[in-house]
């Protein structure tokens, strides 16, 4: 089936949805919210949770973990409205893979800019299981990419809708 | 930012320290909800769990990656990873513990001392993978012979 499926109630995604780029949202990195993320992963690097360990390595403050700006993409009012806009269903999703590239630290006071876009679109299983590949830009405000995610999304197709 | 300057220089094989975690409870995934902003009612709501035909709920894959990530940071300081990425092989449930392992594949000299190749891995209290990855990390060894 390759008709567009914008209109479409159920879990299909299109290939005609390769490059969509969903709007850009802006988040402020907060230290509380850093020292939460850090506790409850048990991180006990006092750069994490001590703001004057983070200032004495050279920081303007906290730093993010590793996968936190992942969590900066999810802070925001709807944060699951770029899959919901691909026509996909939340229960019928999972995680496949997730991958990191850092070039600045994400640091508390930060004010981050996410960009998504739609990196590719691929069938297995004779379409039982489609893979959404989404790319996102983590920008700071000084205009620098701070870290690139690169997501795969897997949807269980339902047979209805093959 | 000041750079963390290693004592040692890393060859393939080398193991990281292997970071345990205790069992991972309701508890845990209830406050990695609201600490990651995954509001994912499958991880906390059993009854939103069991609408969908799990069993039970079970932990957002980001958590076990985090824990990964700690593990990095452990090992080589909070500046040196370069790339990080994971492949979620199988699903972490309430009461698993966790090994987060990292191994050096390929170790080559570059500007201020060391680029890594890491195979990584989490193992689940049954002894399988559930989180299958790689990383890239620059150590700087600069320091060193100070």
């Amino acid at each position: 089936m390759s008709s567009r499926s914008t209109s479409q109630p159920n879990s299909m995604v299109d290939v005609a949805q390769i490059g969509y780029r969903h709007p850009a949202h802006s988040v402020d990195v907060e230290q509380g919210k850093l020292r939460f993320f850090a506790r409850v992963i048990g991180e006990t690097n006092p750069i994490y949770t001590d703001e004057a360990a983070a200032r004495a390595a050279g920081l303007p403050g906290l730093a993010a973990p590793p996968t936190y700006a992942f969590s900066l993409e999810l802070d925001q009012t709807r944060p699951f409205a770029m899959l919901e806009k691909l026509g996909v269903r939340l229960n019928r999703v999972l995680h496949g893979s997730q991958r990191f590239i850092y070039h600045k630290p994400i640091c508390a006071g930060d004010r981050i800019t996410l960009q998504s876009v739609v990196e590719d679109i691929y069938e297995k299983k004779g379409g039982a299981l489609r893979f959404i590949v989404i790319r996102t830009e983590a920008t700071n405000q000084r205009g620098e990419l701070a870290v690139e995610m690169s997501k795969t999304v897997v949807v269980r197709q339902s047979r209805s809708a093959k | 930012m000041t750079a963390v300057a290693h004592a040692r220089r890393y060859a393939p094989g080398d193991l990281i320290p292997t970071l345990q975690i205790t069992p991972v409870s309701r508890a845990t995934l209830a406050l990695f909800a609201g600490a990651s902003n995954d509001h994912n009612p499958m991880h906390i709501d059993l009854d939103a769990a069991r609408a969908a035909g799990m069993d039970d709920v079970f932990a957002q894959g980001m958590l076990p990656m985090a824990y990964l990530g700690r593990a990095l940071t452990n090992a080589f300081g909070p500046f040196a990873l370069c790339e990080f990425g994971v492949r979620f092989a199988a699903i972490t449930h309430v009461r698993d513990r966790l090994d987060c392992i990292g191994e050096v594949i390929t170790a080559v000299d570059c500007a201020s001392g060391q680029r890594l190749n890491l195979k990584l891995t989490v193992i689940n209290s049954r002894g399988e993978p559930t989180l299958i990855g790689d990383a890239v990390v620059e150590i700087n060894l600069e320091e060193q012979n100070v």
